[in-house]
């Protein structure tokens, strides 16, 4: 399996190495060519406005778009969830809009209230270490999200089809069990497409 | 259950910075260009360091005014710089919601032998450093972040790169010797044991490290990531260009993508007259920055 990390800015190695770690293909995505030999995709944490203005100056926004729409897995983390999602609060617009959610960014706070704790996500780990960094939550989930994790209430991980967002930044840990969980979305999409 | 301030949460921060540039603003309505160039924080200052090392005098940390007002006028993360040792400015910044301090050597040192100890901390720091035995000893004393001082405020890449091959040398010096070896290796750099440990451990710096401090072109910024920098910080040389905004645009994306140089070239055409530059043997060394922090 080849599983790109896009990477325009923001902490990409980590996930190329977690995707290594996994017995993946890791491939740093910088042009828009290289998404089609892909069979899934990360959008990394970093800053999503920094990330947005690339994705548009490379004409990257519609072709990521059509990969997430063939049906090929793609897995947000904190900024890559912003980029994920349908809706931001109070923005007018969105970034790729293909996951029915509502985010807030920023919304534990700064940088003195980013945090890391012990969170159960279903079907992956009952105490999976979560780094929240100047994180978004999903203020708001579609009917056909599922919601893997709540932080007091909050949802902070959801899967939507073959969309998968967490707030946390899982590649910050050496805790593989979520890219796994991902690798496996990836192989299922693709026997399916076979 | 949940903790601020960890090594990870504040390491973290700086990991998601990596591969974008910094710019050091001095108002809103610069941090606004900032952001809108895609850069992926800002720095609020009451002066950039070309108009520091021009006006003389004491640097302090900006009037909280400006740093209030940046905060509110962008939603990428705000970084501020403190004096060196100046416990009560650093305090300060991190009341007010600052996301990064930056214990910084272009500002006058507040304390000629001691640098803060920033693990008291919960806001993360960013500190200065020449060669590895200066970037381990802000690493002992809690810097999450580090960055090369180069010469600020010069236009000058040349101290930057001295700087960044200097910690890059040493760490594959490190990584490669025996054991046996490395505490006196310790000795001669004047690092912890146990910082140089842990590197060799990760078999990298357990932080990421910046370019700061004379980049003045959009090839100055891609050199600095080809020489193995993590990001850029970009003081003077934005907003003493003819065109911030396009000035801007330019670095962030020679940062991205440093190998392709056709596009570096594109790029930097017609982007007016860079900052003039000062030879860095033209200046005394009271007047290197550099010199400052021990």
């Amino acid at each position: 399996m080849k599983i790109g990390v896009l990477a325009l800015q923001g902490a990409v190695a980590e996930h190329a190495r977690s995707v290594e770690a996994v017995g993946a293909e890791a491939v740093l995505v910088k042009r828009v060519e290289q998404l089609d030999e892909l069979d899934g995709l990360i959008l990394p944490g970093g800053e999503s406005t920094a990330m947005r203005r690339l994705i548009d100056r490379y004409d990257f926004l519609e072709p990521l778009r059509a990969f997430g729409t063939s049906g090929k897995p793609i897995f947000g983390t904190c900024a890559g969830m912003i980029l994920l999602a349908k809706e931001i609060n109070n923005q007018q617009t969105n970034h790729l809009g293909l996951m029915d959610v509502k985010v807030e960014r920023n919304a534990f706070g700064r940088q003195v209230d980013s945090f890391e704790t012990d969170l159960p996500i279903k079907g992956v780990a009952d105490d999976f270490p979560a780094v929240f960094i100047r994180a978004p939550y999903i203020l708001e989930a579609g009917p056909g999200v599922e919601v893997l994790s709540e932080d007091t209430g909050r949802i902070v991980a959801a899967r939507d089809r073959h969309y998968l967002a967490t707030a946390f930044h899982p590649e910050l840990t050496d805790d593989r069990r979520l890219i796994a969980y991902f690798h496996d979305m990836v192989e299922e999409a693709a026997k399916a497409n076979v | 259950m949940a903790k601020t301030g960890t090594d990870l949460v504040k390491r973290g921060m700086a990991e998601m910075q990596k591969g974008g540039v910094i710019m050091d603003v001095v108002n809103a309505e610069q941090a606004k260009i900032a952001e809108e160039a895609g850069a992926v924080a800002v720095m609020a200052l009451e002066r950039v360091p070309s108009d520091i090392r021009a006006a003389g005098g004491v640097a302090r940390m900006a009037d909280p005014t400006i740093v209030e007002e940046v905060v509110n006028a962008v939603s990428i993360p705000v970084m501020a710089k403190a004096r060196i040792g100046h416990i009560v400015e650093a305090r300060v910044l991190e009341s007010m919601g600052v996301d990064y301090i930056d214990e910084s050597e272009v500002l006058t040192p507040a304390d000629e032998q001691y640098h803060l100890n920033k693990r008291e901390f919960t806001v993360p720091f960013v500190c200065g450093s020449r060669d590895l035995g200066e970037a381990a000893r802000r690493i002992g004393e809690g810097a999450s972040m580090l960055r090369t001082k180069g010469e600020p405020g010069t236009g000058n890449i040349v101290e930057a790169v001295r700087h960044m091959r200097m910690v890059q040398s040493q760490v594959r010096k490190l990584l490669s010797m025996d054991l046996d070896e490395v505490m006196t290796f310790a000795k001669e750099l004047g690092a912890p044991y146990e910082v140089l440990l842990q590197i060799r451990e990760a078999g990298k710096l357990p932080v990421v490290n910046f370019a700061a401090g004379g980049v003045a072109t959009p090839a100055d910024a891609a050199l600095m990531m080809q020489l193995g920098a993590d990001g850029v910080f970009v003081g003077s040389g934005i907003f003493k260009s003819d065109n911030p905004a396009k000035f801007a645009k330019a670095i962030v994306e020679a940062t991205t993508h440093y190998q392709d140089y056709k596009l570096i070239a594109e790029l930097s055409k017609g982007l007016g007259t860079p900052m003039k530059g000062i030879d860095i043997a033209s200046l005394s060394p009271e007047n290197r920055m550099q010199e400052r922090g021990w």
